[in-house]
């Protein structure tokens, strides 16, 4: 998990664009924007609201609806405030109010007492709480940061790793100039979602789809390829490792052996590529999108070619019996 | 493997300039030397990397060094760090 502070003010300022929009304004309780979110759940406090609080997940963000609205109405119009006032005693990170709805007058003079934000969206409940959970999910979700350029090429998410000064950058911008996309250079943030799938991003989005190149300096890559050589994020699907020629180490040359790099517990294909001046990385790496993309279809080259070649040698000799090459038979 | 810990003295804190200035230092050393804020930790040899840790002023950064030359290397960027990066 995330040693950072996540706090409710946080949340409201992530700069989460349409299917994630939350749309969160806070309408009460500002003094409390600092309280820390710990859990990527939300709860619905119906019960606590009624006076039940066995169990009560007061840890977790949480989100009224049209029910637990209707019913704070009711609440405030019989003057039943005690209630209320007990589930304030719960160190509560915040209320969400749904469709709009803004609490009854009693509940938000309790809130702003008690100094716990409450935040109101456009959203119907449902909606809302699908959203919150796939974005506190995403926040929470374990992370790393590596050291590398991702790119995106041919729709998969590849990975170039290697020493500083191997040339990553270099590939990246001739990969970007034959139309791939550059998702972040240099320090790419990876997040494991779902437990299997790992989303690479920019670290910083300051400094957003800069790349440093040797002397050149610092390049902004939107301002100089367009909007269509960036991505914001994209799955890590293949790791290109780029390395000095070694001549005393071997290379895979066949491709039937794949080797994996584990990334917070899910293994990535690592491809080794030796870097030698006359050799053209960029098309190695489109080359091994292209092959991955096959992969993925089921199609294997590899291992395609040597079932091929088993199949002849296995027909050559079947025919030598007829040929008589055997005069033993 | 030796580290130190330091503090950021100048006031604009590691902009574009000095995140070079770290980057050329440490590309001298044949060590592997890492800087570490908080608990994000990069390679000092990748320009990007330094300026993303986003350090302001008397932020406290670790430096971290492996390899062969570490001591050289440590003391090194940290005199950068003493000088303020030749800033204010």
């Amino acid at each position: 998990m995330d040693d950072k502070h996540f706090s409710v003010l946080d949340l409201i300022d992530l700069d989460l664009k349409e299917h994630d929009a939350l749309e969160l304004r806070c309408i009460c309780g500002r003094k409390g924007l600092g309280r820390e979110i710990n859990s990527p759940d939300i709860n619905r406090p119906g019960l606590a609201l009624s006076g039940f609080f066995e169990s009560f997940a007061y840890q977790r963000v949480q989100l009224i609806g049209r029910g637990e609205a209707a019913y704070l109405h009711l609440l405030a119009s019989e003057g039943r405030e005690d209630g209320v006032a007990k589930i304030f005693s719960f160190p509560i990170p915040c209320f969400i109010f749904a469709n709009g709805e803004p609490p009854a007058t009693m509940f938000a003079q309790a809130a702003e007492a008690a100094d716990c934000p409450i935040l109101l969206s456009e959203l119907s409940s449902t909606e809302l709480s699908s959203r919150l959970m796939r974005v506190l999910t995403n926040i929470f979700a374990p992370k790393t940061t590596v050291h590398g350029v991702l790119v995106e090429v041919y729709g998969i998410g590849i990975l170039l790793t290697g020493e500083s000064g191997v040339g990553k950058s270099e590939t990246a911008l001739e990969l970007i100039e034959r139309g791939h996309r550059l998702v972040a250079d240099d320090v790419v943030e990876i997040r494991c979602v779902s437990g299997n799938i790992l989303m690479g991003s920019g670290a910083n989005k300051v400094i957003g789809h800069h790349m440093e190149i040797r002397g050149l300096g610092i390049i902004n890559v939107t301002h100089l390829f367009g909007v269509g050589a960036i991505r914001d994020k994209k799955q890590v699907q293949l790791i290109c490792s780029l390395e000095e020629w070694d001549s005393d180490k071997v290379y895979d040359r066949i491709g039937t052996d794949e080797k994996t790099m584990d990334i917070l517990g899910v293994h990535v294909p690592q491809l080794d590529i030796p870097v030698k001046p006359g050799r053209n990385i960029p098309i190695i790496v489109e080359t091994a999108a292209m092959n991955e993309r096959l992969k993925k279809m089921g199609y294997h080259s590899a291992k395609e070619f040597n079932q091929n070649i088993l199949r002849w040698l296995e027909s050559e000799s079947a025919r030598a019996v007829y040929f008589g090459r055997d005069d033993s038979i | 493997m030796l580290e130190k810990t330091t503090v950021i003295r100048n006031r604009a804190g590691i902009h574009a300039r000095p995140a070079a200035l770290i980057v050329q230092t440490a590309g001298k050393f044949k060590s592997k030397i890492s800087l570490q804020k908080g608990d994000d930790c990069i390679n000092a040899k990748s320009i990007m990397g330094i300026i993303t840790l986003g350090a302001g002023f008397e932020t406290e950064i670790r430096i971290i060094a492996d390899g062969e030359d570490e001591a050289e290397a440590v003391e090194a960027i940290d005199r950068l760090f003493q000088n303020r990066f030749e800033e204010d």
